[in-house]
């Protein structure tokens, strides 16, 4: 069983209400394939649990498999200095089959992102540093693959086909609700 | 599997299709010795393409990697060609697994080496080793636990 280390902090990118009783962490590519069916499985995980889940996401591109990756994680960290930061992450997983080298910057103009800024920002170190220490603290916490998901810090194992995942949040829900 | 305190047994294959690697020739670097059943498992969990991303962190501990299988040369060599790997993979092929075996992780039934790691320090000698069940990518973290151990084994 391995823990997910460093916990979530107001470092990370987070959905949903910050005092949510259950905490879902991804960590995903953007140019993973599998990352992007779960993209859609975790949206409707998190119609179906409303205000009940957090869900925060972290980067774990594999650079030499995925060469968008790190582009596409760059370009939703420099969103986020403008606060759209699930806007990019959103719309990059959405177009993920046919990204190309201008993707990120149209994506940005689609958003209304101040263009300046953010062609500031993805050359920014800060940003690069981010999504290495995401992906550092992965490794340290065992992820192996992705998508990897983290039940309230504890690595989770199984399925993640919609109705699984669901059972799992829902049960967890249920064991802090008796507490 | 042979266990911690073990001195590894040496070996020497071929590391791409007219080089081979000796492990002898790694003294004075920790190594860690990635046994896996065989190339092309799916890409986004594969154990090897996630080490080739951990390399980083395995060089700042002065550790070396390599990937052994009984997969052939002329395999490994487009499995790291597709997969853009940076280290290299041996293959453990005639006589088939004999390296395996002399680490004690061969999987008769199957025909292949079972998902195993060990992490050696700078002498050759096992600090750590791990059989994974073998559907099961193990990680990086254990080797970087077992990398930082030694690590702070030698700053005492």
């Amino acid at each position: 069983m391995t823990v997910l280390k460093p916990s979530v902090s107001k470092l990370d990118h987070f959905q949903g209400n910050s005092e949510d009783p259950i905490t879902l962490v991804e960590y995903g590519d953007y140019q993973c394939t599998s990352c992007g069916r779960a993209y859609l499985i975790v949206k409707k995980i998190q119609k179906q649990m409303g205000e009940n889940l957090k869900f925060v996401f972290r980067n774990f591109p594999l650079e030499n498999i995925h060469p968008k990756a790190i582009p596409a994680a760059i370009a939703a960290e420099a969103a986020a200095k403008q606060d759209k930061f699930w806007e990019m992450h959103d719309i990059i997983f959405e177009n993920q089959v046919n990204l190309h080298e201008n993707s990120f910057k149209n994506f940005a103009e689609q958003l209304g992102l101040e263009m300046a800024q953010f062609n500031k920002d993805i050359e920014n170190e800060d940003v690069l540093q981010k999504i290495e220490s995401d992906f550092e603290g992965g490794v340290k916490s065992g992820v192996n693959g992705t998508p990897a998901f983290f039940i309230n810090g504890i690595h989770y194992n199984g399925s993640w086909e919609y109705t699984n995942l669901l059972e799992v949040l829902q049960l967890e829900l249920k064991k802090e609700k008796v507490v | 599997m042979l266990q911690a305190g073990t001195l590894a047994p040496d070996f020497e294959l071929n590391a791409t299709p007219d080089q081979k690697l000796k492990l002898s020739e790694l003294k004075g670097k920790r190594v860690v010795l990635a046994f896996y059943p065989a190339d092309w498992s799916p890409v986004c969990a594969d154990q090897m393409a996630l080490y080739n991303e951990t390399l980083k962190f395995f060089h700042k501990f002065n550790a070396e990697l390599v990937g052994i299988s009984v997969d052939s040369k002329w395999c490994h060599l487009a499995f790291s060609q597709d997969r853009r790997l940076h280290f290299p993979l041996l293959s453990d092929y005639e006589p088939k697994g004999a390296i395996s075996k002399l680490y004690d992780v061969y999987d008769d039934a199957e025909g292949n080496c079972k998902r195993a790691l060990f992490v050696l320090d700078e002498e050759g000698v096992i600090h750590w080793s791990f059989l994974s069940p073998v559907g099961i990518n193990p990680g990086a973290d254990g080797i970087l636990n077992a990398l930082e151990e030694l690590s702070n084994v030698k700053n005492i």
